[in-house]
């Protein structure tokens, strides 16, 4: 049983270590030597795996997530109710809000009564897992596939990014629409 | 000594030291292509087409580097330690028959700084000079790692230069000259030494690998042994004179290659070629493909790294003293015996 189970070769690839005494040939080592150079120059012509980055990018897989995006529907008002779902589903805890109520004037703002009056999320924290958009009743917070992450800063406050940041800018929320409406 | 004379050699040495330059310089830009494309990679590709303008700006990234001194006390030796390796890197190729000779403005001009007919003892002179470049560099860093780099390298210089010794005596009682122009000359139509001598130019070979301290011998400087060796102290350009030395250490031996071994500037139908269009294009020739074969075994230096581990010190004790030192002797006795027996 125990025999069985050590020539067994997963990769199909096992080799006995042998201890036998080297032949005078394999004793000057010259052959071994020149088997390889002879590996070492197929290296030398065989394709090559690099990126050049700027010029070409390498292509995202199809669940890439990227920045975070509150998101609008097709009037162009938030989705956001700040339920705090998203705040409660968070492994990072990266999440904070303060609810408030929509005031009659706002209607065209907010699309329900309740809307997010802060919406933060350190930067610093978030490890992009995506559980926040899962969580998200409303269809509210999305990961874009952006490939800008977060940019740099000096300040630790300037990775806390607020609503001005995360909100989806109302031009695209337009376009969106017009799309729908073209579609 | 006519002022001609003066002008003439003045530019032989004055190209033979730009070309031995150029060609060091390129040798760095080629080690990390060489090396990336062995590895999969495309290496330095951001400055100029292909990364050809890496050299200048290694160059200047030494020269702006800080120069950084130990606390040591022989300051002087610190600063002569490089400038001797560079020094003794440089001289060597005063000697090397570049091509056969030109035929301009009425005479002949030779293409080689000087022919000296001891030029193979001058060779092994000025390399055996050349330890003292590492030797005094590592023993004025005041840093164990250093001095430890540098008893390696000596001792390892020193042993290998016998066997690289040995080997040439085979090939010398061929030839009969120590001329460089002369074994040159003898090798005209293919009549290669490499075919004659293949032992000796396998000792002469491996022994050049120890001497120029190339991979799989860069005992003198393995990092994971000793940081960097005897140029661990080194900052700024004195540290690129001890790397731009080593390249042009390999230049020069893959040059010393090419002419004792390979034919030197020869080439099939040269003789043909001096016939039928000239001196000067067949010699031009002639230099190109002794540039050639120098590039070739200069590939063949950094083919070799990437490809074989360095050896334990032991290992290249027993290697240069119990194996290659008997057969350089064996060999010397074999064409002996050749000699006596179809001369």
């Amino acid at each position: 049983m125990s025999t069985t189970i050590q020539n067994i070769s997963l990769s199909g690839r096992k080799k006995e270590v042998s201890h036998k005494e080297m032949s005078f040939l394999e004793s000057l080592y010259l052959v071994a030597i020149v088997k390889g150079l002879w590996i070492t120059i197929r290296h030398f012509f065989r394709k090559k795996v690099t990126i050049h980055y700027p010029e070409q990018v390498r292509q995202m897989s199809p669940v890439y997530r990227g920045q975070h995006m509150l998101k609008r529907d097709e009037q162009g008002r938030e989705n956001c109710t700040a339920c705090g779902l998203c705040a409660l589903s968070c492994p990072a805890e990266a999440i904070t809000m303060k609810a408030a109520e929509r005031k009659a004037d706002e209607k065209h703002l907010y699309r329900e009564e309740k809307y997010a009056e802060i919406y933060e999320i350190n930067m610093l924290r978030c490890i992009f897992c995506g559980l926040c958009e899962e969580a998200c009743p409303k269809d509210a917070i999305y990961l874009t596939t952006s490939k800008v992450l977060v940019p740099s800063n000096y300040e630790r406050e300037d990775f806390i990014f607020g609503k001005d940041k995360l909100v989806m800018p109302l031009e695209m929320a337009m376009k969106n629409a017009q799309l729908k409406n073209a579609n | 000594m006519d002022s001609t004379f003066i002008i003439e050699k003045s530019v032989v040495i004055v190209s033979v030291f730009a070309i031995t330059m150029i060609f060091a310089m390129y040798s760095t830009w080629a080690e990390r292509k060489v090396a990336a494309f062995l590895q999969d990679r495309v290496g330095p590709n951001r400055a100029g087409w292909g990364g050809l303008l890496q050299p200048l700006a290694d160059g200047l990234k030494l020269f702006s580097k800080e120069e950084f001194f130990p606390n040591t006390p022989n300051k002087f030796l610190f600063i002569i330690g490089p400038g001797i390796a560079m020094s003794t890197a440089l001289m060597t190729s005063a000697v090397i028959p570049w091509g056969d000779k030109l035929h301009l403005f009425g005479k002949d001009i030779l293409l080689q700084a000087t022919d000296i007919d001891v030029a193979l003892l001058y060779i092994f002179g000025v390399i055996s000079v050349g330890v003292y470049g590492i030797m005094i560099g590592g023993w004025a860093s005041n840093n164990k790692f250093s001095l430890m780099g540098a008893v390696r390298a000596a001792s390892q210089m020193v042993s290998y230069e016998v066997a690289m010794g040995l080997s040439m005596i085979a090939l010398l009682m061929m030839t009969g000259t120590l001329s460089l122009k002369e074994i040159s000359a003898q090798q005209s139509g293919m009549n290669w030494n490499v075919f004659y001598q293949p032992v000796s130019f396998l000792i002469f070979l491996i022994c050049a690998f120890a001497e120029t301290n190339r991979t799989p011998f860069d005992l003198a400087e393995c990092e994971s042994e000793l940081i960097g060796g005897y140029h661990t102290e080194y900052s700024s350009m004195k540290m690129g004179f001890y790397l731009f030395a080593e390249y042009a250490n390999m230049f020069i031996s893959s040059a010393i290659l090419s002419i004792l071994f390979f034919g030197g500037y020869n080439y099939p139908g040269m003789e043909w070629m001096v016939e039928n269009a000239g001196v000067n294009t067949a010699n031009v020739i002639g230099m190109l493909a002794l540039f050639t074969k120098i590039c070739g075994f200069i590939f063949f230096y950094m083919w070799v790294r990437w490809t074989i581990p360095r050896f334990r010190y032991d290992q290249l004790m027993h290697l240069g003293w119990r194996i290659l030192i008997p057969l350089a002797i064996i060999n010397i006795m074999v064409t002996g015996v050749c000699i006596l027996a179809f001369k």
